[in-house]
């Protein structure tokens, strides 16, 4: 008697993903799907596509899906829970998306406390457009846009989203991960789990910052952007809890 | 219905709350503030209103495009500046099919300018705005009647076509007060399979603006164009003042066509037959309507609060079968009737 261990989840669509070999958004919405299907929530999720590389996120999600114009996600997404606080809104952003033309968005989106859950991917580049700076771009990175590798004084420094986020009154959980090895990934899908149910449960805004690869415009095998995201991406942006109020959160929540 | 005195900002936000507005956010900027505040005040009393100050006009418009995404009537207001940065948002919800309704209470430009009443916000309100291959409805109301009946028939606009409204009045118009009766709202005609709410045990759904394909992308903008021409073609309004008789007829839209209406009396206790076409809505243009005049009618004179906008669209509907010529003040000066009546006098006495 065989048993099923591995299987599409029912919230992806049966779509061949457009991504490059080697991109992170694959498994990144893979596990999102996943954790859909084990909350049961997908008849009542809506989710928020950005501009950029998951531009295209409704031909593999099946959930409801409202494209947003680049950076504005957080702002769609809070009226949309704002009108349907029932339902379980996701914005899903890139770096250029969410810290460079979105950032006053998302920022505000946290601050105000919006009970929608962000999922942040942050492979430290534009993918879509071809592999320029982003916000999130390593000093010394050479793209397109800085062809002699970022330096501090024209291009200002890498932001820390995570740690900037975790600063404002407003946010309840925010966790920065890594999907370079199967305990990552693992690791990855079990915070994406806890910021949905931190939404479920009505707890406010969460964040996964989610540090992704993408060997295409870093011109690097996978293998070896495997190794540069321990080498050099996670020392600029070191994986792990930055907020967790959730359990004062539910108290706060229970005595009102 | 009783009249109620209200300020035309404050009968705006009133008449979108009894048309079944249901969700508004905005950002602070003079002289529509009391639109806001007045939102601000009295959403949260209505059943399930939703009123966000936002971080941005930008943040607002997007928010807007969400809530009327999820379903329910929704509203922005600007002035000119925070106009400009709404445009993206604009053309999102066009290319989207999202109804919305944009409320432009202009002031002087171009640039930050001054916050006193202008009407140099025409091209961008009435040729899209924003990029691409898109119209806007926009109402160009003259009273605080017509802000309070046109604000809550904008909505009902914006259901029928699923395209984003847009209600261009100024300074003027926002701070003065009239005595107003708000009408008996229709009952909303929108389709839940519009509604983006989740997909339940059912099909999921998308809206989306971007189409990679470029035949898709064409049908898409066809299918907008032959929705315009479908408005174009029943959705223009216009009022006719003194026109049975007269030899001169002044175009002027909002608080521009109150003034000339004040110069019309002055100019016909004079014994000069002056009369006044008046678009109310701006786009679509009343052309047809108005070159019919021409028949008839030979001197045209085009009144506006800029250096002259609306007189493209003039010259395009008369297409030279008449003469036109054109007084306006930009920048914020708004000219008053004796003004107006002294530059038509002199114009009659060289006509004659």
């Amino acid at each position: 008697m065989s048993k099923t261990v591995f299987k599409r989840p029912k919230s992806l669509k049966e779509n061949i993903f457009h991504y490059c070999p080697g991109c992170g958004h694959s498994i990144v919405h893979r596990l999102v799907a996943e954790v859909i299907d084990e909350m049961d929530i997908r008849g009542i999720t809506i989710g928020v596509p950005p501009a950029g590389c998951a531009v295209l996120a409704y031909n593999y999600f099946d959930v409801d899906m409202i494209e947003a114009p680049h950076g504005r996600g957080p702002a769609m997404a809070t009226a949309i829970k704002r009108t349907l606080p029932d339902r379980v809104v996701f914005s899903y952003q890139g770096d250029g998306d969410l810290a460079a033309i979105g950032i006053a968005e998302s920022i505000h989106a946290a601050n105000r406390g919006e009970n929608i859950t962000v999922i942040f991917i942050n492979n430290a580049c534009y993918g879509m457009t071809g592999g320029q700076m982003a916000p999130t771009t390593m000093l010394k990175q050479r793209t397109t846009t800085s062809p002699a590798g970022r330096h501090e004084t024209l291009d200002g420094y890498p932001i820390n989203v995570s740690e900037i986020f975790s600063q404002l009154k407003g946010s309840t959980y925010i966790e920065r991960c890594i999907v370079n090895s199967p305990a990552g990934v693992n690791k990855t899908k079990k915070a994406i789990k806890k910021a949905f149910q931190c939404q479920v449960d009505g707890l406010g805004f969460s964040m996964v910052e989610i540090l992704s690869l993408c060997p295409t415009n870093w011109k690097m095998t996978t293998i070896d952007s495997c190794k540069w995201m321990d080498e050099v991406m996670s020392k600029e942006f070191p994986p792990g809890v930055f907020k967790d109020t959730i359990a004062t959160a539910k108290k706060t929540a229970e005595a009102t | 219905m009783n009249k109620v005195l209200m300020s035309g900002n404050n009968i705006i936000a009133e008449a979108a709350i009894r048309a079944g507005c249901r969700f508004y956010a905005g950002y602070p900027i003079t002289p529509q503030n009391e639109l806001t505040e007045y939102m601000a005040e009295h959403m949260r009393r209505a059943d399930a209103g939703v009123f966000i100050q936002s971080e941005s006009e930008i943040a607002a418009i997007n928010m807007i495009a969400g809530a009327s995404a999820a379903g329910v009537r929704v509203m922005t207001s600007s002035s000119s500046p925070g106009i400009s940065l709404k445009q993206e948002g604009i053309s999102s919800m066009a290319a989207c099919e999202l109804p919305g309704i944009i409320v432009n209470i202009m002031r002087g430009g171009p640039g930050l300018g001054n916050i006193l009443p202008a009407q140099g916000d025409y091209f961008q309100a009435t040729r899209g705005g924003g990029h691409g291959d898109y119209r806007t409805i926009v109402y160009g109301p003259g009273t605080c009647q017509e802000l309070a009946d046109l604000t809550m028939d904008a909505f009902d606009l914006a259901d029928k076509y699923r395209t984003p409204v847009m209600i261009l009045a100024d300074g003027m118009m926002g701070q003065m007060m009239e005595p107003v009766i708000f009408k008996k709202p229709k009952p909303r005609q929108y389709s839940e399979k519009f509604m983006l709410r989740g997909a339940g045990t059912g099909k999921s759904k998308f809206i989306r603006g971007l189409l990679l394909d470029p035949i898709d992308s064409e049908e898409h903008n066809w299918k907008l164009a032959r929705k315009y021409d479908v408005i174009t073609k029943n959705e223009t309004l216009h009022e006719e003042h003194n026109i049975e008789d007269a030899q001169l007829v002044i175009v002027a839209y909002g608080t521009a066509a109150r003034i000339a209406k004040g110069a019309i009396k002055r100019l016909r206790d004079q014994g000069m037959k002056v009369g006044l076409f008046r678009p109310i809505t701006l786009w679509p243009f009343p052309e047809l309507k108005l070159r019919a005049l021409s028949a008839k009618i030979k001197n045209f004179l085009v009144f506006e609060m800029s250096t002259g906008q609306m007189l493209d669209d003039v010259r395009l509907a008369l297409q030279g079968y008449a003469n036109i010529e054109f007084h306006g003040r930009p920048g914020g000066a708004v000219p008053t009737p004796a003004e107006l009546a002294n530059v038509i006098a002199r114009l009659c006495d060289k006509n004659d």
